[in-house]
C-alpha cells in the first residue's frame, strides 16, 4: 500500500454550506444567508454559477473582526433586515459556517430574538441548519438542510393521498424527469428540494430577484401527513458527525419515526435494477402497473445494453464523487460489464466499503475503495490500476488528460462543459443517456486512437 | 432608486460636474449580497500564480476546494501552483488544535514536491482557535531550508483588499534574500498575473525595447526571482489595488521607484511603454517604443475602425474588481464606439472614482461594492447592451438579455497589450452582434 497522506491534495468534496445552499435554492421564495465571512457566500455563489449558469444570490452576514470577538448578532440583524428590504423573501434559510460554529453563535437564539424584536411585522419563515465545514462535506450539508427544514416545519395535521420524494443531490433535469414519472403514474407528490427551475430557469424579460420555482413551504409542512416517503441514497448524512451525540437521521427516517410516514429508502436509481426497484415502489404505492411510456423506455434501454455490450464489457472504470452517487454508478456498471477498478469519494461516512461489498462478491473483482479520499490519491492509484475510463465530476479532468483516457462527466461540479443542469442520469431514460455517453466515449477513444480512420465502428 | 439600501446610497454616484464624491473603502454591508470575497481570497489570488511554491491552506476544506486552479494564470515551467493543498481540519482538530496536522502536512508536502518556498494560508477558524502558525512556519523553514511563509488571512479580518496587503507582506518577506547580477535597464512587473499568457505578450514588448524584466510578480512567478526583486531599477505596477503596497514597501526599504500603468487598451498600453522609456531617460529605448507603437497602430487601427463602424451606439456596463482597470476599459470601449453607462468596482479608491467621473459622460452611474439587485436595475435603467465583468455577473447579464465579456481572472482570452485589444474588440463584437438576442427582446 502506498503512503497515506495527512493533507488533502485536490479535494474530492466541498464544504457543508455549499450543500446547504443548493438545498435551500430548492425552497420556493427562499434566500439563503450564510452566517460567516463574506468569502464563504461569494465562493459558493461562484462555484454554483459556474455549474448551473444561473444567477445564484446568497447573502452573507459578513463577519468582521469585531463580530468574531463580540458575536455576530448585530451582523445577523443587519443581514436579515437588508435581505428583507432587498428581496422580501418568503423564507430565509440560514446556514452556519466553521467560523460562526467555532465561536459558538446560537442561531436558533438569534432567530428567536429577531422574531421577538419584530413581532409587530410580518416576517419570512426562518430555517436554520448547522453546517460547520469541519463536520462532513457538502453532501452532509445538503441532507442536514432537508432534515432541518422538515424538522422545523413538518406536521401531520393534514393527512392526504400523496407521497414525499427526496431525490438527493441530483440534477435539475433529473428532478423534472421524476415529476414526469410521478405524473404519469397519477401519484400526487411533494418533491423536496426542487431546484429544477431555480437553478435551470428559462430566459427572463425582467430580472427576478428570487427565481420562480422551488418546493412551497406549505408542501414542506405537509410532508408529515404523506402516506409514504421515497428517498434516494444509502449513505446520506449518516456518517456526518461522528462525535455528535445521537444518531443523525435522514429526513425520511425522521418523518417515519415522528409521524409514521412509511419510508422507502433506495439507492439512486441508475441502471435497470435500481430503476426497477424505484418503479416497483411507484407501482405498489399507486396500485398501477408501469405506464407504457416508461415500460418502453426500459425496453429500449435493454435493447441498447445488448447492442453495445461488446464496447463496454471488461473495461475498467475509475468513478468518483459523493458516496451515494458512486455506489449507484457501481451498481449500474456491474450491469453492463464494466469493472469499477476504483471507487473514490471525499465523503467519509465509513459506510462506503460495506455498501460496495453488498454489491460485489469479494472475489468478483478487486476494487479499490477509497473513502475520505482526494484526487491526488486517486491519480496515484490510477497509475497502477490503469483504468480505461473515468466517470465523475469535472475536477477529475486533469487525471483523464494525463492518462489520455475519456472522462464522462456527471455529478457536481461540471465546470468545463456546457449544460450540466440538463444532464440526466436517473431512471430508465436517464440511464439511457448516461449509457449512450459512456459507450460513445469508449467508441470515440477507440476511433481516435486507431491508425485506421474507421467510418463504421 | 429605492432598490438601493440606505446604508449604501453614498456608494453610488454619477459622472458630471458638481456631483457628490463617492464613498468607498467600506466593509460590505451584511445581507447586501456583495460580489466581493474575503481576506483569504485576496491573498490567495495574488500569490496563486507563483508556480514553484507550495500553497498550503490551513483550515477546513472549503477554502482550498474553491480556490483549486482558480485563475487562468499560466506558467512556462513548474505547475505546482495548480494543485490544491489543505489541512482539511476536522472537528477534533478544531477542539484540540490543528498545529500537529499542519506540521505533518508541511513536512510531507515539502518532501514530496521540493518547492522553492511554501506559503501557509491561515483561514477564519485558525484565527479563532489560536494555532501558532507563525512559529510552526519558522521551525519548518529551518528544518527544510526553504522559506516557509505564513499568510495570515482569516476571512473576517477585513475585505478582499486587505487580503492583497497580506499577500504583499508575504512577498516582501522574500524580497531581498538573494542577490543576483541584474542588468542596468531592468524592471519588475507587478500586478500582471499572466492570465491567458498576457504576461508573455508584455515581455515581448519590453524585450523589443531592450529592457530586462527581472521579477514578474506574480504572473509566471518564481520564488528566486522574487527574492532578487530588490535589484531591479523600477517597479512597473499594474492592478495597483493589489500590488501598490508591495511597491511602497520596496521603495521605502530599497529605494526602488515605481510607476502605475495599465496594459488594457492601446492608449494605456502605449503610455506604459513610453513611461518606462522616459524613466530610463534612454532615447534609444524611446525610439524603439515609438517604432513598436507605430507598427501596432498601423496594424490595428483599420481593424478597430471596422469594429467601431459596427458597434457605434452600443452601451456598456462595467463591473470589475479594481477601478483602475475600469478606467482603461472605458477608453478601450470608446475606441470601438461603445459608450460606458455604468462603471463599478469591488475595491476602487476615491481617486480612481473621481477620475472615472471626469472620464465618463454625464449621468453615467458609478458604483462601489455593488450587488445583483442594484446591477440588474442599473443596466435596465441605462439600457446597456453589453456587460463587462466576472463569472458572478455573467448570469445576471445573460438572464436579462445583455451581451457579456469576461474580464476577470478566470478568462481564457488574453486581453492585455495590442493583441489583447484585438481580442477584446472581437469579443465585444461577438457578444453584441450574436443573432440570439432576437429571441430575448
Amino acid at each position: 500500500m502506498e503512503k497515506q497522506y495527512i493533507s488533502t491534495r485536490n479535494a474530492c468534496k466541498l464544504c457543508a454550506p455549499l450543500g446547504a445552499s443548493v438545498a435551500l435554492k430548492g425552497i420556493e421564495g427562499c434566500v439563503p444567508l450564510i452566517h460567516g465571512s463574506q468569502g464563504c457566500a461569494t465562493y459558493i455563489r461562484r462555484y454554483m454559477i459556474s455549474h448551473y449558469k444561473e444567477p445564484v444570490d446568497i447573502a452573507s452576514s459578513n463577519f468582521s473582526e469585531a463580530a468574531t470577538v463580540y458575536g455576530g448578532s448585530r451582523n445577523f440583524i443587519t443581514g436579515i433586515n437588508n435581505i428583507i428590504r432587498q428581496y422580501n423573501p418568503k423564507v430565509i434559510g440560514i446556514a452556519s459556517t466553521c467560523l460562526s460554529a467555532t465561536i459558538g453563535e446560537d442561531l436558533p437564539g438569534l432567530i428567536r430574538d429577531y422574531k421577538e424584536a419584530n413581532k409587530d411585522k410580518e416576517l419570512p419563515t426562518f430555517i436554520n441548519v448547522s453546517t460547520a465545514s469541519y463536520c462532513g462535506s457538502h453532501i452532509d450539508g445538503f441532507h442536514n438542510t432537508l432534515l432541518a427544514a422538515i424538522k422545523s416545519l413538518a406536521t401531520d395535521k393534514l393527512k392526504g393521498d400523496y407521497i414525499n420524494i427526496f431525490p438527493g443531490f441530483v440534477s435539475p433535469a433529473d428532478i423534472r424527469y421524476l415529476k414526469e414519472v410521478l405524473d404519469d403514474f397519477g401519484i400526487k407528490y411533494i418533491l423536496f428540494p426542487d431546484y429544477s427551475e431555480t437553478l435551470d430557469n428559462e430566459h427572463w424579460k425582467d430580472y427576478q430577484l428570487i427565481p420562480q420555482g422551488g418546493t412551497p413551504l406549505s408542501d414542506i409542512m405537509r410532508t408529515g401527513g404523506a402516506k409514504a416517503t421515497i428517498e434516494f441514497g444509502n449513505v446520506f448524512n449518516k456518517g456526518a458527525v461522528k462525535s455528535n451525540a445521537g444518531r443523525i437521521q435522514t429526513a425520511g427516517e425522521w418523518l417515519e419515526n415522528e409521524f409514521g410516514v412509511k419510508n422507502y429508502s433506495i439507492g439512486m436509481p441508475i441502471g435497470i435494477k435500481s430503476s426497477d426497484s424505484f418503479f416497483n415502489i411507484l407501482s405498489e404505492i399507486s396500485q398501477k402497473s408501469v405506464p407504457e411510456k416508461h415500460r418502453k423506455e426500459r425496453g429500449r434501454l435493454i435493447d441498447a445494453y445488448v447492442d453495445a455490450h461488446k464496447y463496454v464489457f471488461g473495461k475498467r472504470a475509475m468513478i468518483f464523487g459523493e458516496e451515494d452517487l458512486v455506489l449507484s454508478l457501481a451498481g449500474f456498471l456491474k450491469e453492463i460489464g464494466i469493472e469499477p477498478a476504483l471507487i473514490g469519494s471525499g465523503g467519509n461516512s465509513s459506510l462506503l466499503r460495506s455498501e460496495v461489498e453488498k454489491l460485489f462478491d469479494q472475489a468478483e473483482v478487486p476494487i479499490s475503495v477509497l473513502s475520505g479520499s482526494d484526487f491526488e490519491t486517486m491519480r496515484e492509484q490510477a497509475e497502477e490500476l490503469n483504468p480505461d475510463i473515468l466517470i465523475g465530476n469535472s475536477k477529475g479532468y486533469y487525471i483523464a488528460r494525463e492518462r489520455k483516457i475519456p472522462l464522462v462527466r456527471l455529478g457536481f461540479p461540471i465546470h468545463d462543459r456546457f449544460g450540466a443542469a440538463r444532464l440526466h442520469h436517473i431512471g430508465y431514460r436517464g440511464t439511457q443517456e448516461l449509457f449512450d455517453r459512456i459507450v460513445n466515449a469508449l467508441i470515440e477513444y477507440k476511433q481516435e486512437n486507431s491508425p485506421v480512420g474507421y467510418k463504421y465502428i | 432608486m429605492d432598490y438601493i439600501l440606505k446604508e449604501r446610497e453614498k456608494q453610488v454616484a454619477f459622472a458630471g460636474i458638481n456631483t457628490a464624491t463617492i464613498e468607498c473603502n467600506k466593509e460590505s454591508l451584511a445581507g447586501s449580497v456583495s460580489q466581493r470575497a474575503c481576506v483569504f481570497c485576496g491573498s490567495r489570488v495574488v500569490l496563486y500564480p507563483i508556480a514553484d511554491a507550495l500553497h498550503l491552506i490551513h483550515g477546513p476544506i472549503g477554502c482550498a476546494a474553491y480556490t483549486w486552479d482558480i485563475r487562468g494564470s499560466l506558467s512556462s515551467g513548474p505547475e505546482l501552483h495548480r494543485l490544491s493543498f489543505s489541512t482539511d481540519l476536522q472537528e477534533r482538530d478544531v477542539i484540540f488544535g490543528g498545529i500537529d496536522k499542519l506540521n505533518a502536512a508541511m513536512e510531507e508536502l515539502i518532501d514530496l514536491h521540493h518547492p522553492k518556498a511554501a506559503f501557509i494560508y491561515t483561514t477564519c477558524i485558525v484565527g479563532v482557535i489560536g494555532d501558532d502558525v507563525e512559529s510552526a512556519c519558522k521551525q519548518m523553514a529551518l528544518r527544510k531550508g526553504i522559506p516557509v511563509i505564513p499568510v495570515q488571512a482569516p476571512g473576517f479580518q477585513g475585505s478582499k483588499k486587505d487580503g492583497y496587503k497580506v499577500a504583499c507582506e508575504a512577498l516582501f518577506q522574500l524580497v531581498g534574500t538573494i542577490n543576483k547580477p541584474t542588468p542596468k535597464y531592468s524592471i519588475n512587473i507587478l500586478g500582471d498575473f499572466n492570465l491567458a499568457g498576457e504576461l508573455w505578450i508584455l515581455l515581448e514588448y519590453y524585450k523589443k525595447m531592450g529592457i530586462h524584466v527581472n521579477a514578474t510578480i506574480t504572473g509566471d512567478g518564481r520564488v528566486e526571482d522574487i527574492c532578487n526583486a530588490h535589484n531591479a531599477s523600477l517597479n512597473v505596477v499594474q492592478c495597483s489595488g493589489s500590488m501598490n503596497y508591495l511597491a511602497q514597501m520596496m521603495k521605502k526599504e530599497y529605494g526602488i521607484p515605481s510607476m502605475r500603468v495599465s496594459y488594457f487598451g492601446i492608449e494605456d498600453m502605449s503610455d506604459a511603454l513610453y513611461d518606462v522609456a522616459s524613466f530610463f531617460k534612454s532615447e534609444e529605448m524611446m525610439t524603439k517604443a515609438k517604432e513598436l507603437v507605430r507598427e501596432e497602430f498601423t496594424r490595428l487601427m483599420p481593424q478597430l475602425k471596422w469594429y467601431k463602424e459596427r458597434l457605434q451606439g452600443k452601451k456598456a456596463a462595467i463591473y470589475v474588481g479594481g477601478a483602475f482597470k475600469a478606467i482603461s476599459l472605458i477608453k478601450a470601449l470608446r475606441l470601438i464606439g461603445v459608450q460606458t453607462v455604468i462603471v463599478g468596482s469591488q475595491t476602487g479608491t476615491t481617486e480612481d472614482y473621481e477620475l472615472i467621473k471626469k472620464l465618463c459622460d454625464e449621468g453615467t452611474i458609478i458604483v462601489d461594492d455593488s450587488n445583483p439587485v442594484e446591477l440588474s436595475h442599473f443596466v435596465k435603467e441605462k439600457h446597456a447592451d453589453i456587460f463587462i465583468g466576472g463569472v458572478k455577473e455573467r448570469p445576471i447579464a445573460h438572464k436579462i438579455g445583455l451581451g457579456f465579456c469576461d474580464h476577470n481572472h478566470e478568462r481564457k482570452e488574453a486581453l492585455a497589450g495590442y493583441e489583447g485589444m484585438m481580442n477584446f474588440a472581437r469579443e465585444i463584437y461577438a457578444t453584441a452582434m450574436s443573432p440570439v438576442w432576437q429571441f430575448t427582446k
